[in-house]
């Protein structure tokens, strides 16, 4: 070796020679942790790829078809082949915007007073105490929560705005904690240079902090709507298929994409069960261009360099 | 519209440790007062003190009194906000909103107040941008945005916006600290200027600095670590730099410590 060639001082000791081979043991520990590092990636993505390659197999026969998107299922037996997925696609839609008319401002509202005012108090601590533990409610219990409130003890009947507030539990907690996360990066200098014009804290926080947040903020909704569409346990709860469409929200039955899927899976038949793949195709495609949207959204409205 | 600061007997605390003690001082208008001494001394503490800006830290307080002319920014009743809307402040690293526009940032102090009137806001930007000394570089990308620019360009569009509320008290915190020394001249050219108009103060770790734009200077130091920190002494520039009373001004502006 040619470190020999003159005298080593300290850092040359201290240093691995430039030209000194790597090691075996670390070669073979690089190769390990690579080699680990694929494979959790590889065998994470085989679920991913599986479902998506499934239904498109399986349900993009059906969706192709323009009647899927524009006829309901009304007067449809497992007998019959034809009819949409409209009635469901309308339900879903109908209830998440719903849902998030009321999930986002209570949210945004509850992390601007988690960040903003009540970072050190007590009241504070004890909201982002159970928000987290309304973080880790099961989409089941939401729903049997909601049951038992407007069913057993309003005595009103089982409606699509029952779903709703069972999803709002849901949703508010996530994107709370998302906008949080948001509005903490939202440096505190921008802040302290708006109190120092004479703006109010609360003329900052609209003019300053939430337009800085603003893309964030909008992803964060976009997940948390995501996540809402696709669930399924309040809904079998508190609100019962209907093969028609539906847009009442306050009385009746409303088909969703989710107890579409399930009602359809229950019959033994092939016609029902192409509904089930292409009902289960259309709800990721929803969730696609909702996710979609919100990149544009993001990607047009981001902080400008 | 430059005011006179009259501050008497004023302690500083967080939450109960005292940062500051027992200062005394007047700040001319129409002049600039540096304020000098070592890290931790307290100088941009009090600086904040005088428009209220200490406030915005959870269990920051002041005893004493703050004289902006004939209103004491402490009496009940004084609203911070209008405080801060007439004693202005430029911080240690340039701040400009990240989602506005050269134009949108000058005129942020003037809308978020409730000011509007296209043809107001116009002459409000050239004439800020103007007293910046940034007008005839950013004239044409008005509407380009602000977190564009060089730290220096940022830094004097942090200035032009400050004075675009037009406040009687500029207060500025280290403003160069983050600047190369071509900026540095820029800003240190900008003050000489502001200075017909404006109450200045400036906190500078730099003493040619102080030297070179102030005509007051008040030296602030600590007895020790965990110590308060107080104001040593305070007078015309030249007298500071040349023949200062304490012995502690001496050795700091000598570069015996500090």
């Amino acid at each position: 070796m040619s470190a020999a060639t003159h005298t080593p001082d300290l850092v040359e000791q201290a240093l691995p020679d430039p030209e000194t081979p790597q090691s075996t043991g670390r070669r073979v520990k690089d190769r390990t942790a690579t080699v680990a590092v694929w494979a959790a990636f590889v065998i994470a993505m085989i679920p991913l790829v599986w479902i998506i390659v499934a239904l498109l197999v399986k349900g993009g026969s059906v969706v192709v078809s323009a009647s899927w998107w524009t006829n309901s299922q009304r007067g449809m037996t497992t007998l019959t082949a034809g009819g949409g997925a409209y009635h469901a696609i309308i339900g879903t839609l109908l209830q998440a915007v719903v849902t998030a008319v009321i999930s986002v401002p209570l949210a945004i509202m509850t992390a601007i007073y988690l960040i903003e005012y009540g970072r050190s108090t007590r009241f504070g601590r004890i909201v982002s105490f159970m928000l987290d533990i309304l973080t880790g409610v099961p989409s089941i219990v939401a729903g049997l929560f909601i049951y038992a409130l407007w069913v057993t003890t309003f005595g009103l009947q089982r409606v699509p705005f029952a779903v709703c507030l069972a999803l709002v539990l849901l949703m508010v907690p996530v994107v709370t904690r998302s906008t949080e996360e948001m509005l903490k990066l939202v440096p505190n200098e921008l802040r302290e240079a708006s109190y120092a014009l004479g703006v109010s804290k609360w003329r900052t926080i609209t003019s300053i902090v939430l337009p800085t947040a603003f893309s964030g903020i909008i992803t964060g909704i976009l997940l948390g709507l995501a996540r809402v569409m696709g669930e399924t346990a309040p809904l079998l709860i508190l609100g019962p298929y209907s093969q028609s469409i539906a847009t009442n929200l306050f009385s009746g039955f409303m088909g969703t994409l989710p107890t579409m899927i399930n009602a359809e899976r229950n019959e033994v038949a092939a016609i029902p069960l192409d509904r089930v793949w292409g009902a289960a195709l259309t709800l990721i495609i929803l969730v696609l261009l909702l996710n979609l949207a919100g990149r544009l959204i993001a990607r047009y409205s981001a902080v400008r360099k | 519209m430059a005011k006179r600061i009259d501050v008497k007997d004023l302690n500083v605390y967080y939450s109960s440790f005292k940062a500051v003690e027992d200062v005394t001082m007047t700040v001319e208008p129409r002049s600039v007062t540096a304020f000098i001494g070592p890290s931790g001394c307290g100088k941009s503490t009090f600086l904040r003190t005088l428009n209220r800006m200490h406030e915005v830290i959870p269990g920051a307080r002041v005893e004493g009194s703050v004289m902006l002319d004939d209103l004491d920014l402490y009496a009940k009743g004084v609203d911070p906000v209008s405080v801060r809307r007439s004693v202005g402040m430029v911080f240690q690293r340039p701040n400009p909103f990240p989602t506005m526009s050269i134009y949108d940032n000058v005129i942020a102090g003037l809308r978020l107040n409730g000011v509007k009137g296209r043809k107001d806001l116009d002459e409000a930007v050239e004439t800020s941008l103007k007293g910046a000394n940034l007008w005839n570089e950013v004239k044409d990308r008005l509407k380009k945005p602000g977190a564009g620019l060089s730290g220096g360009q940022q830094q004097r569009l942090c200035i032009a916006r400050a004075i675009a509320v037009r406040p009687q008290v500029l207060l500025m915190d280290e403003p160069c600290s983050a600047l190369d020394p071509i900026s540095t001249l820029a800003i240190e050219d900008l003050v000489n200027e502001l200075k017909s108009d404006f109450t200045i103060v400036i906190v500078t770790h730099n003493m040619q600095q102080a030297a070179r734009v102030s005509d007051r200077t008040a030296f602030f130091n600590l007895a020790a670590t965990g110590k308060p920190g107080r104001l040593v002494e305070i007078g015309d520039t030249q007298k500071i730099f040349n023949n200062p009373i304490e012995r502690a001004t001496e050795d700091y502006i000598s570069g015996r410590f500090g």
